[in-house]
């Protein structure tokens, strides 16, 4: 069994995202016929099957709308990082996503709280994570 | 399913295989075994299967499930399929095998699932094996588990309308309770709250005794038209009810981590029956970790949202108390493997209408309701069964 932390895969309906990330940057679509906000980058709009989007870059804020501390890991790659926070995000701008939240207080993490964007490196990638907010 | 359907088709046979840790059997013979007991339960001869369902196997490298059961078992059905709606997969079969029946595609449906979990491959395989229910592409990069998929609905529910740990591990015990009641559980011993609360975490709030078991099991019935099932030598159980609903496949895109599709397919399986919530005598909820039925019991009708803590911990879901529930021990404790799981379920659905089931029998139940969940509580479907065809 692998020990490398999982690296993201690129595809054809998220080759943008994963090049944007490399560059520090969250990339959304958006619905230019319905004006929706998806996650999980497709081919059409989910809600109105517009094939009309656009990609724009995500302010890189939310809040957590709930987490689990994983204490028995789910691969032997991430048996090194136990215990470890896996949340679900929603962003300011609407969608939601999954997330590591990162930092020293990561396990402080509770509902609600604000997450600011961070990006850790995976191989020649580099991944959207997020840590809580300070201030 | 229109209302129209509702009592002309009925379980006439049921089976499950040795269940537990079963070294000297493949996830194909424990298929078979099950099969083989439904079929003797129904009284029924094998040249008499004239259609075939079953599910997915994460334990044995076969394509067209379907098609490598019935050649396993010497079939050549006219209907036959594999159907993959992850832990959702039994009760949609009974859905599929009724809506063949009544058309005319088949008249005696064997509907079969099953897997060597415990034995046909190590336990990290089978965790590893399992994460491919999370999005490869924007979950999996997270190290997240099914447990901890469940544990942030756990923390959210917990979050919203105070339910406990306490709650939920009132619901770990009181499966057990009922498994010891069961000659074929997996689990034999007893627990105490303590033991649940004390056991070793997995993914917070959820420890062990929160998490389904891994077995080797395989479960079985058989599906026959209301008429046919009258002069078969098992008591019929009629399907009176059954809808399903579908909403995401990924946590991360549930419309919400609080509401799900069991209400949605609870209220077709109610129309469709012609009864309400208050009628149902028995109920089997999908309990893959201990969150699930009690969001299950909520949105199914039987309490209010936030209820479902309080009803398990004072005793309401117990055999004796208002509604039981799990009353084979679930898959917390009776066995999981596979869609084997939730189709036992309706096994013991079948066997409550029928009655003597000495200290676990729920004394009188005329209704049982049974509800399978796949994913990530993505893919819902409701079934009602009576003793009654109407």
């Amino acid at each position: 069994m692998t020990k490398e932390l999982p690296i993201p895969v690129t595809n054809a309906d998220s080759a943008a995202y994963w090049q944007a990330a490399k560059n520090n940057k969250l990339m959304l679509r958006r619905c230019n016929a319905c004006g929706e906000v998806h996650f999980m980058p497709r081919y059409l709009c989910p809600t109105c099957w517009s094939e009309d989007l656009e990609w724009f870059e995500a302010r890189g804020k939310g809040k957590v709308h709930s987490f689990s501390i994983i204490r028995r890991a789910s691969s032997a790659a991430y048996a090194t990082r136990v215990p470890y926070v896996v949340a679900l995000i929603d962003l300011d701008e609407g969608p939601r996503m999954m997330s590591n939240i990162v930092g020293p207080d990561a396990l402080d993490i509770a509902i609600g709280d604000a997450v600011t964007l961070e990006f850790e490196e995976r191989g020649d990638a580099k991944l959207p994570q997020f840590a809580r907010a300070r201030g | 399913m229109n209302k129209s359907a509702s009592g002309r088709v009925a379980i006439v046979g049921v089976g499950e295989s040795d269940i537990g840790k079963v070294p000297h059997m493949t996830g194909l013979g424990l298929n078979a075994q099950a099969a083989k007991r439904a079929l003797d339960d129904a009284g029924l001869k094998v040249s008499d299967i004239d259609g075939v369902l079953t599910a997915y196997s994460f334990t044995e490298p076969y394509f067209m499930l379907g098609s490598v059961l019935c050649e396993y078992l010497g079939l050549k059905p006219r209907y036959n399929a594999s159907v993959v709606v992850g832990g959702g997969s039994p009760a949609v079969m009974l859905k599929h095998a009724t809506e063949a029946i009544l058309a005319g595609s088949a008249e005696t449906i064997l509907v079969c699932a099953g897997e060597n979990r415990a034995t046909g491959q190590s336990r990290d395989s089978a965790v590893s094996a399992l994460l491919a229910v999370g999005h490869p592409y924007f979950e999996q990069p997270y190290g997240g588990s099914i447990p901890g998929f469940y544990a942030m609905i756990a923390q959210r529910h917990m979050h919203v309308y105070g339910t406990t740990r306490d709650h939920l591990a009132h619901i770990a015990v009181n499966t057990r309770r009922h498994a010891l009641l069961h000659p074929n559980a997996h689990m034999k011993t007893p627990i105490t709250l303590q033991d649940v609360l004390s056991a070793k975490p997995i993914a917070d709030p959820l420890g062990m005794l929160d998490c389904c078991l891994i077995s080797d099991a395989g479960g079985a019935f058989i599906v026959t038209s209301a008429e046919r099932a009258k002069d078969l030598k098992s008591k019929p159980a009629y399907l009176l009810g059954i809808g399903e609903h579908h909403t995401h496949e990924h946590i991360m895109c549930a419309p919400s981590l609080t509401e799900f599709g069991a209400k949605e397919s609870g209220r077709r399986a109610y129309e469709m029956a012609g009864v309400k919530p208050s009628d149902i005598d028995v109920a089997q909820l999908y309990d893959c970790f201990s969150i699930v039925p009690l969001i299950e019991l909520e949105e199914l009708g039987f309490c209010e949202p936030g209820e479902g803590g309080a009803f398990f911990a004072d005793g309401r879901a117990s055999i004796g108390g208002k509604l039981p529930i799990n009353t084979h021990g679930g898959m917390l404790s009776h066995a999981h493997a596979g869609a084997a799981g939730g189709l036992f379920g309706i096994v013991e659905g079948v066997r409550q209408l029928r009655g003597g089931l000495g200290p676990r029998q729920v004394e009188g139940a005329e209704l049982a309701l049974v509800h399978n969940e796949g994913g990530i509580l993505s893919s819902h479907c409701t079934l009602i069964l009576g003793n009654q065809p109407n």
